[in-house]
């Protein structure tokens, strides 16, 4: 036999076994999070803001920091698409492919895309104590609308780069203004929107760094904006810091409902991708 | 008899015939005047479009001009321990003691370098043949399975990649694998960190190698599949050199992507400001130092300033890996189509 033949069998051979490496650490890390994050979860952990002494193993659960993070992604979740949105539709529709503008512009926001969290965070630390801001709910929708931003506009804008130019025309043509074809456009990126409005909840949901010192922690519910809220990563990220098993296993616990939350949300986007897409034109 | 039309808007000034038009549209009733692009309303519909243009000039201009403004602001903010040391010296020292004024930064740099590294290594031949394979050798119902896997590893919050790190992957260290080295190590180790950092990147590389190798076209394997060249062959000579700038901007962006990773690498790496001397040695990456300190810094003078540098230091680092690979990527995309 031919040695390239050898190689080829070889090469499919390691091929194979690194797909397959892939797929067994999902799985693996999955199972590891439902195998010790099950036996602790009970209705208390979603129902219940902690007790006294929680830390310690007191009584209670993660419910503020459930509704911290909801509050945290919904806030962020809202102005980001009012912001990308306009920007997405401005790169796409008034300015042209070879535009100079829309190359910097997606060039600038693939690169706020790599930025880490962390930074974004250290940022708006010193912006809100500038501004004599505490951590403060409003200060972790501000950092995560963002580090969402980028997400938005990256993942609507490789939609809405397939938009059809005839499209466009023919509303042109009808006597549209290029503001008045964001009827059309809309119906045709609305697949995309969802998908990335799906992208960025899961991306909001799980960030720690940025919102450690902008969010901050406390135990209770947050009321209004200026108040500090406990979101669920910081949660798991302190409870396994503390030396108790109980608490550890609680934090086991927070990161399987985390990883739940994550897991509904991506299978939810799969579900959107194959069935939202009735008015869009090939 | 011959009948002479007379036009109703002859001899009438342009003003004039504009008021009569409009006049006559008024007396049919069967049109509505919006229907009329020469309505008034037409002037209201242009001046929106040109003011929304604006707006949303204004607005894209702005996020633009966000990535240059965090970047001053950092720098900014960092300002004033140069004032007291030089870069050289904050970044080549390694004493850190805050309260003495001593910011050594080198034992983070190092441990970031080390981390990303040592990720970078363990990742990058899986995702290759990963990605290869996919594209290359799969039937559609293995990706049908293969996709959604690596969507949820890409998805996957990085607290729970740290949870899962601490779970297996630090007792495993501590129990299986290092007793065979060294006498004894706690499992927080560089190693640690570089085994959570490489499956946290597996997704970003795949998924940009998988788009890297799809833009191929399809007639290059068919030329070098006909000289008898295997699919292997194939694959090495062709589609990997082809896209061998892709592949290294590729890699740039996820070593960016993993210098900037907190959460999940502060949880397992065992953060003690030293230089790593083997990868069963403590580390103390950048990012973990940041997240670690925040709260207390504000007392302590020149600290803050110190993190800042810190944060700066990811940040330019980050942002010029980021523009360089990703003008290349832009480029080849161009290319291929």
């Amino acid at each position: 036999m031919k040695i390239k033949f050898l190689e080829e069998k070889l090469a499919k051979l390691l091929m194979l076994l690194s797909t397959l490496l892939v797929v067994a650490f999902v799985v693996n890390i999955l199972y590891t999070i439902l195998q010790r994050g099950l036996p602790a979860l009970n209705w208390d952990m979603v129902s219940k803001i902690p007790e006294g002494g929680y830390f310690n193993g007191g009584g209670g659960g993660v419910l503020n920091a459930i509704m911290g993070s909801l509050y945290i992604v919904l806030g962020s979740t809202i102005i980001g698409l009012l912001i990308s949105i306009p920007v997405v539709f401005y790169l796409n529709v008034y300015l042209t492919k070879k535009s100079k503008l829309a190359y910097i512009a997606r060039l600038a926001f693939d690169v706020m895309f790599g930025i880490p969290s962390i930074v974004y965070g250290a940022f708006a630390f010193t912006i809100m104590i500038y501004m004599g801001m505490r951590t403060s709910l409003g200060g972790g929708i501000l950092v995560i609308t963002l580090l969402i931003i980028p997400i938005f506009i990256r993942s609507m804008d490789e939609v809405a780069k397939q938009l059809p130019r005839d499209l466009l025309d023919a509303t042109y043509a009808l006597g549209a203004t290029k503001l008045e074809t964001i009827k059309v456009v809309l119906r045709q990126i609305a697949p995309g929107i969802a998908t990335a409005t799906l992208l960025s909840i899961g991306r909001a949901i799980g960030d720690a760094a940025g919102v450690m010192f902008t969010a901050g922690f406390t135990d209770s519910i947050p009321t209004s904006l200026s108040q500090p809220a406990a979101t669920l990563p910081l949660s798991v990220f302190f409870q396994l810091s503390s030396p108790s098993a109980d608490v550890q296993d609680r934090a086991y616990a927070s990161a399987l409902i985390l990883t739940l939350i994550v897991l509904a949300i991506s299978l939810a986007g799969r579900f959107i991708t194959n069935h939202f897409s009735k008015n869009k034109i090939e | 008899m011959m009948v002479v039309y007379k036009c109703p808007l002859r001899g009438m000034s342009q003003k004039q015939r504009f008021l009569q038009l409009c006049s006559i549209r008024k007396v049919s009733s069967t049109y509505s005047k919006s229907n009329y692009p020469m309505s008034s309303f037409s002037i209201n519909r242009i001046l929106k479009n040109k003011i929304a243009g604006w707006l949303m000039l204004t607005l894209t201009v702005a996020l633009i001009l966000l990535v240059v403004l965090i970047g001053f602001g950092l720098y900014l903010k960092s300002v004033p321990i140069f004032e007291e040391k030089s870069l050289w010296s904050l970044i080549s020292t390694s004493e850190w003691k805050p309260g003495k004024g001593n910011f050594g930064f080198l034992p983070f740099i190092a441990g970031t370098l080390w981390v990303t590294a040592l990720s970078l290594i363990l990742a990058l031949p899986i995702a290759l043949f990963t990605a290869l394979f996919l594209t290359e050798h799969s039937k559609p119902s293995v990706k049908k399975w293969v996709f959604p896997a690596l969507d949820i590893l890409a998805g996957l919050p990085s607290v729970v990649y740290g949870v899962w790190g601490i779970l297996l992957i630090v007792p495993w260290i501590s129990e299986k694998l290092a007793p065979n080295f060294i006498e004894y190590s706690t499992g927080y180790t560089t190693l640690a960190g570089g085994i959570v950092l490489g499956i946290m990147i597996l997704p970003l590389l795949i998924s940009l190698f998988i788009e890297l190798f799809s833009a191929v076209p399809k007639e290059f394997r068919d030329a070098s599949l006909s000289l008898g060249a295997t699919r292997w062959q194939t694959s090495k000579f062709i589609i990997l050199r082809k896209t061998l700038p892709g592949i290294l901007a590729a890699i740039i962006l996820a070593v960016s992507r993993a210098l900037g990773e907190t959460i999940a690498v502060l949880m397992v790496c065992g953060n003690i400001p030293q230089l790593p001397k083997s990868l069963f040695d403590s580390c103390y990456p950048l990012p973990a130092l940041i997240a670690n300190n925040y709260g207390e810094m504000l007392s302590i003078p020149l600290y803050e300033s110190a993190l800042m540098l810190a944060a700066f230091l990811l940040f330019i680092v980050v942002v010029l890996f980021n523009a360089s690979s990703r003008i290349v990527l832009y480029r080849i995309e161009k290319k291929f189509r």
